[in-house]
């Protein structure tokens, strides 16, 4: 069962994210643009995702909660959770591990909590916008003691990447594979460090406009969460294509 | 010393110069933006090579003078259009890091 995929989508609680990127906005866009499977990684925070997974739900989308956490070296790192509850938890210590300074709406806009049904149920005052105090070499571990999976988000970018905050690709990060983002040029991958790195292809949507078409599937054995989940946490780049 | 005084003195580029007459009264180094944004003061000049469009938000957040990019680094148009807009001095210099900071603080220590 082929399920078209975008992982690494942010709500209005991502500090610069579109204010009319609500979940269920976000969600119906989604199912517009003709993805099966896709996940809400806000910036350090979870408080989005319960809302989204329903707002996905109703449409008909496999839906995982997620963050793009960024660690101490500013690199962002996309991280999936297999359930709400673990969200929560991996969340909790996420935010605990936050530099303790209130958001300012004037520079990096407001971060809107809300329910599936577009109801404003607060704002997030920590500023998003900062690194957790969590080395990258420390990511994978703590992700999957929470049952989850994470990569390391838009390597091939000049900011906030692993690639441009460390200089290379280092294997004993553990991370199975990587994700560049849409406009990655194709010989990028040819340099020696990233020989035979497999990636995936995300829309890094902060605005309902920057959710692509569908450009990349995986084959499924059903379409569910725990398909999806299994198969990035051990992903078998046969069942994987690019179109 | 004033921003504009300091580009003169050092001979920088300047990208973005809305305040000249803005005072620099100390000077910070450094890359990592969460980092910067805790510790660098109002009125310092603040030396970087990160030329995105959060480097501005990081210089109205820490109310510094100048950002000050160094190793001959050009702004992104992201970080041009904002500083434009939001009135940030961006001055720039092909020394590197090192170097502007010693040459920022001997300029600061003439003015004592």
């Amino acid at each position: 069962m082929k399920l078209n995929f975008d992982l690494h989508l942010h709500s209005c609680l991502s500090p610069c994210g579109g204010e009319d990127n609500t979940p269920a906005n976000l969600a119906a866009m989604c199912a517009l643009a003709g993805l099966d499977a896709v996940a809400l990684t806000d910036h350090n925070a979870v408080g989005n995702c319960a809302a989204f997974c329903e707002a996905a739900g109703d449409n008909g989308l496999v839906a995982l909660p997620g963050m793009e956490l960024t660690t101490l070296e500013e690199v962002h790192v996309v991280c999936l959770l297999p359930d709400l509850d673990a969200a929560a938890v991996f969340g909790d210590e996420v935010y605990a591990r936050l530099p303790p300074f209130p958001n300012d709406v004037h520079i990096f806009g407001p971060q809107v909590l809300m329910d599936a049904g577009d109801r404003v149920l607060g704002e997030e005052p920590r500023m998003l916008a900062g690194a957790a105090n969590i080395g990258v070499y420390e990511v994978k571990a703590l992700v999957e003691r929470y049952g989850g999976v994470c990569w390391p988000a838009h390597i091939d970018r000049p900011s906030f990447s692993l690639l441009s905050n460390l200089g290379l690709w280092d294997p004993g990060l553990g991370f199975g594979f990587a994700e560049v983002s849409r406009a990655c040029p194709a010989d990028f991958l040819n340099r020696d460090d990233l020989r035979g790195l497999h990636t995936v292809t995300a829309s890094d949507a902060h605005y309902l406009d920057q959710i692509m078409d569908p450009c990349q599937s995986v084959d499924l054995p059903s379409r569910s969460a725990a398909a999806l989940l299994a198969w990035l946490r051990c992903p078998d780049f046969r069942l994987y294509s690019r179109f | 010393m004033t921003v504009k005084e300091l580009s003169a003195a050092l001979s920088l580029t300047e990208f973005s110069l809305p305040a000249p007459e803005a005072e620099v009264t100390g000077g910070y180094a450094g890359d990592l933006l969460s980092w910067v944004m805790g510790r660098a003061r109002a009125g310092d000049c603040w030396i970087t090579i990160m030329s995105n469009q959060n480097v501005a938000a990081v210089a109205v957040m820490a109310d510094v003078a100048c950002i000050l990019l160094s190793e001959g680094v050009k702004p992104d148009e992201a970080l041009l259009t904002k500083a434009r807009q939001q009135g940030i001095n961006l001055l720039g210099s092909g020394k590197g890091t090192f170097e502007l900071a010693h040459d920022v603080g001997e300029k600061m220590k003439r003015q004592e």
